[in-house]
């Protein structure tokens, strides 16, 4: 917790100064009451869910945040009568190929574009940052019917496909690979690297935080996605887990809502497992790639 | 370099001119005559009252989360940037949200504004004030959806924000200070300016994501017997997105589907091409 | 140094490649056809068991069985039409047939195995809407008509006669007033569960309007009279009247009707015979019974709603997979296969010989649908979707923007007629 305070880098410069406001500044108990009742908005619904999921009968509806009889059965019975775990495979599933994908296919393409001299680079360059323009919502209804043709309805591969390489991600590895300094490169390629050697073991290297902001970034989008896939995906078994989440809570569910928030539960709660190991990393890859596009 | 190349030619050029020449035909999923209609369905679109409905009802997305976000964004990012303590608490607990299924947390609040036995209302009638339909009123309908927005984003601001806070020199504030200019004249004279840069670029990223607006509605006001339609009691909360989605795979009428997706892609466009004028600008200067 | 790289795209590229799911065995001389129908447990479950007896008989052929979740099964299998990669024997509801038949979906029955005199002897007389242009285009294995649900202990708990039902309408909102609970404008127990969505929409068009004596529409199907008479204005006020004034219940009470009955909060409601697999297993806990739908006064016309979901055969089926095909619908509509529907999903038998069974007609669950069939009219929708939307839009005009039930009532026969317009054009 107390990370923060090193990092404001006031501190360290003006150390006095700021040792001085401190005194002065009596409104440190308001702030930070304020933050705190902004808190409690942002993290009430969170709550709610949790307390809402351990509920049943007649207590769903009541008003108290800690239920009188926690219960599991919500749990159970929704691992039991869906494919939960399914959905949940097959979010990873999509969002850890998809990663690693663009990881790869960005980068290359971003060392490329940045650091190669060949003939039609800059039309390239063009080619790919056009897209960047033109919304997915555009793209569905050509992609539904280009799908349909090759079969890939209704399978992950369907699902995965259009996001396997994305402008955004070359433009930022573009941007990130412009900044390493040539001669690094060139010492690399005397000392008997090929190109992609020289992609693979230096470049890389050089913007690994780059690297893990986009990660964040795609992996996040990927595993929350809900547009593409809740066109491409039709059977129980391909569902990724917020199209499977949103069948089953507006069908199957049947408007009981434990079972929803049971369900909804299981979706954010590892999500914010992960978050809490990673925050520090993730929260500075999201403002590293905000800054840099 | 081939590979990417090509993908991006198959993925995303080929597909977005495919949408241009759907727009011009009448399409119908259902039917194997396919009519070159010229801008006919462009026509039937102006003259249509339910795409003028998820017009305005998108506009209205814009207008109330893009200010909403910022002043909140920029409010939060500032009192952390200003207090000594819990700094990296607050910055995470805050971003929770943004991180979370938007799915997900869509159907949690659907649960909060619940009409009958939601916490929402019991709270308010709990301190004597009458409930309220949220989501199950056409004139509340779009604010409550609005206001899921905004909680949810807000963690993405706050993070970028503070960025932007950071990299000004604290030197130009003491500096200002010790001139007798009050927190206030700093703000205003100095933060302000400074920020514009990570004002525009949220702007802009706020303003291309509401006018994107798709899962919130699909999860807190489609569905339930009462209702039927995607966008919510009377059309309320019908974006143009959701639109889209039920016009081309309910309703499988792939050519007018596809012209809105052009309306939507030039709208995208201006916003875009303006933010570069702007940004370029405010970069040389 | 270039080779290097291409290695690695190939490699890439075949990866990815690997992902996309290979095509499935054809197994050689057998025949595969594909059933389609949307996922409803009960059906599904029935469905593969029936499948297998099926194959028991007619070794050369495999049916292959598909299900999709209810909001999206008109989407796939509209979808599938122009890719041809759609069903052989498809389970449409009646509503969308038209729709289909325009599209050129569907082929006709053979005459020379479904007569058109054998189906209007055998069938119940329901069926001829799916007869569009002098030709059958489908057959159901079950039908289902429409009946009322109550609850016994709310109705003891109100001091009500929990053993009698409300006969006329005007009972039934006595009841409904009686039994809704509020407190501070929060409804905690409707007397009537109201819903414009489901299926109070049939019981408005079919039963309500004929029993103020409106004719919904024209005999050709043309024109929505809806407004043509005061009485149909009456109707629709006094049907609205029942959520605005008396306030009985609130369509989005508990997510929807079936479920506040289902929890015991809702006294009464309007279900069709498709619901009773769900409340014998939901509504455990309450104490319900069932009866015939109300009527206007006593002795007065009494009127249901019919509805059923077709087999059809769609335009894929060719050359010996529509040999299958065909013997794969003469199954799925013989009379053993409605008895075993009617015993393992609840619904009612579309032959009028099983529909007239004796033992059935005094069963206290089934009787007071098999009743309703012999007065149920089938509504015939050109496009089943926007006319219900139509329909829950005018009741939400009236419910939430307090807009007058005549003008809300004419505004939505003009959206009505503009649907029909587009078909008949």
């Amino acid at each position: 917790m107390a990370e923060g305070a090193v990092k404001t880098g006031n501190v360290d410069n003006d150390g006095k100064v700021r040792a001085a406001t401190r005194v002065k500044d009596r409104t440190w108990l308001l702030k930070h009451a304020i933050l705190l009742v902004g808190i409690l908005f942002m993290i009430f619904p969170f709550l709610w869910m949790l307390a809402t999921s351990f509920k049943q009968g007649a207590e769903v509806y009541g008003i108290n945040l800690i239920p009188r009889e926690p219960t599991w059965a919500n749990f159970t019975n929704l691992l039991k009568d869906t494919d939960y775990l399914r959905w949940y495979l097959n979010s990873t599933v999509v969002a850890m190929v998809v990663t690693a994908s663009e990881l790869f296919f960005d980068s290359m393409a971003g060392y490329a574009l940045a650091k190669l001299r060949f003939p039609g680079r800059s039309i390239i360059l063009m080619v790919i940052l056009s897209t960047l323009m033109i919304p997915t919502e555009m793209l569905i209804i050509p992609w539904y019917m280009m799908f349909t043709k090759a079969g890939w309805i209704d399978t992950l591969w369907g699902v995965m496909l259009p996001g396997l390489i994305s402008a955004f991600g070359v433009f930022l590895m573009t941007q990130f690979m412009s900044g390493i300094p040539g001669d690094l490169l060139d010492a690399a390629r005397i000392d008997g690297l090929n190109e992609f050697g020289v992609w693979w073991h230096v470049a890389l290297r050089l913007v690994k935080p780059a690297l893990a902001a986009l990660a964040i970034l795609v992996f996040l989008g990927n595993w929350n996605a809900f547009l593409w896939p809740v066109i491409v995906i039709e059977s129980s078994a391909t569902r990724t887990l917020p199209v499977g989440l949103s069948l089953f809570s507006g069908g199957e569910a049947g408007s009981e809502w434990q079972l929803i928030m049971a369900a909804a539960s299981l979706a954010v709660i590892p999500v914010l497992m992960v978050f809490a190991f990673f925050q520090r990393q993730i929260v500075q890859g999201i403002a590293l790639t905000g800054m840099k596009s | 370099m081939a590979l990417p190349l090509l993908f991006f030619l198959g993925v995303r050029i080929y597909p977005a001119l495919l949408a241009f020449n759907v727009s011009l035909h009448e399409w119908d999923i259902m039917s194997r005559a396919r009519p070159f209609v010229g801008l006919d369905n462009f026509r039937q679109l102006a003259a249509d009252p339910v795409f003028w409905k998820a017009a305005t009802n998108t506009f209205w997305y814009v207008a109330i989360t893009v200010p909403a976000e910022l002043a909140l964004g920029l409010a939060v990012a500032s009192l952390i940037q200003s207090v000594n303590k819990f700094q990296g608490f607050y910055r995470t607990v805050y971003f929770i949200p943004y991180i979370t299924s938007t799915v997900a947390v869509s159907w949690v609040w659907r649960w909060l504004y619940f009409k009958n036995g939601g916490i929402l209302n019991q709270l308010l009638l709990a301190v004597g004030l009458p409930a309220q339909p949220f989501l199950s009123g056409p004139a509340q309908a779009l604010y409550s959806i609005a206001a899921v927005v905004v909680w949810q984003a807000l963690g993405y601001q706050v993070i970028i924000f503070l960025a932007g806070l950071e990299m000004i020199p604290p030197t130009f504030k003491e500096a200002a200070k010790i001139d007798g200019a009050n927190a206030w004249q700093i703000f205003r004279r100095i933060t302000l300016p400074l920020l514009n840069p990570t004002i525009v670029f949220l702007a802009v990223l706020g303003t291309i994501s509401s006018l994107q607006i798709f899962a919130q509605i699909m999860n807190m006001t489609s569905g339930g017997s009462g209702q039927g339609d995607l966008g919510g009691p009377l059309n309320s909360t019908l974006s143009l997105v959701v639109y889209i989605y039920s016009l081309a795979f309910y309703k499988f009428k792939m050519g007018y589907a596809s012209a809105i997706t052009v309306v939507l892609f030039a709208v995208i466009l201006v916003v875009t091409l303006v933010q570069m004028k702007v940004l370029n600008r405010r970069i040389e200067y | 140094m270039r080779k290097r790289w291409q290695v690695v795209t190939v490699l890439a590229l075949a990866a990815t490649l690997f992902l996309v799911p290979g095509a499935s065995g054809v197994f050689a001389k057998q025949v595969t056809i594909e059933y389609w129908q949307y996922y409803y447990e009960s059906k599904a479950k029935t469905m593969d068991e029936l499948i297998k007896i099926f194959e028991k008989q007619n070794p050369e052929i495999v049916v292959e069985h598909k299900t999709f979740p209810y909001e999206q099964f008109n989407q796939k299998v509209a979808i599938s039409v122009p890719a041809g990669k759609g069903p052989d024997v498809v389970n449409l509801y009646y509503g969308w047939a038209p729709k289909y038949v325009e599209a050129g979906y569907l082929q006709p029955l053979p005459v020379d195995e479904f007569s058109p005199r054998m189906i209007e002897n055998e069938f119940l007389p329901m069926v001829d809407a799916v007869k569009l242009n002098g030709k059958y285009w489908g057959l159901p294995t079950a039908v289902r008509a429409l009946a009322l649900f109550w609850n016994k202990d709310l109705f003891k708990e109100a001091g009500l006669d929990p053993n009698k039902p409300p006969r006329t309408w005007e009972q039934l909102q006595d009841y409904a007033v009686k039994m809704t609970k509020q407190d501070k404008g929060q409804l905690l127990q409707e007397g009537y569960a109201w819903n414009a969505g489901g299926q109070d929409n049939h019981v408005f068009v079919q039963v309500l309007l004929r029993q103020w004596g409106v004719n919904p529409f024209s005999p050709d199907n043309k024109k929505v009279l809806w407004n043509s008479k005061p009485g149909g204005y009456e109707a629709f006020e006094w049907w609205t009247n029942l959520a605005t004034r008396y306030k009985v219940g609130e369509p989005e009470f508990m997510g929807d009707y079936r479920t506040a009955f289902i929890s015991g909060k809702a006294a009464m409601m309007i279900d069709g015979s498709f619901a009773l697999g769900t409340l014998k297993s939901k509504a455990k806990d309450i104490n319900w019974g069932v009866t015939t739908l109300p009527v206007r006064e006593a002795n007065g016309v009494k009127s249901n709603f019919g509805s059923f979901w077709l087999n059809g055969l769609t335009v894929n089926a060719r050359g010996e997979k529509r040999e299958a095909a065909i013997k794969f619908l003469k199954f799925l509509t013989s009379p053993e296969v409605m008895k075993r529907w009617l015993t393992d999903v609840g619904e009612l038998p579309a032959r009028q010989a099983l529909a007239e069974d004796a033992d059935l007609q005094k069963d206290p669950i089934y009787g007071p649908f098999l009743a309703g069939l012999k007065y149920a009219h089938a509504t015939f929708f050109v496009d089943e979707t926007s006319e219900r939307q139509a329909l829950i839009d005018a009741t939400n005009e009236v419910l939430l923007k307090g807009t007058n039930p005549r003008t809300a009532l004419d505004q939505l026969v003009q959206a009505e007629q503009k649907v029909r317009d587009g078909y008949f054009k």
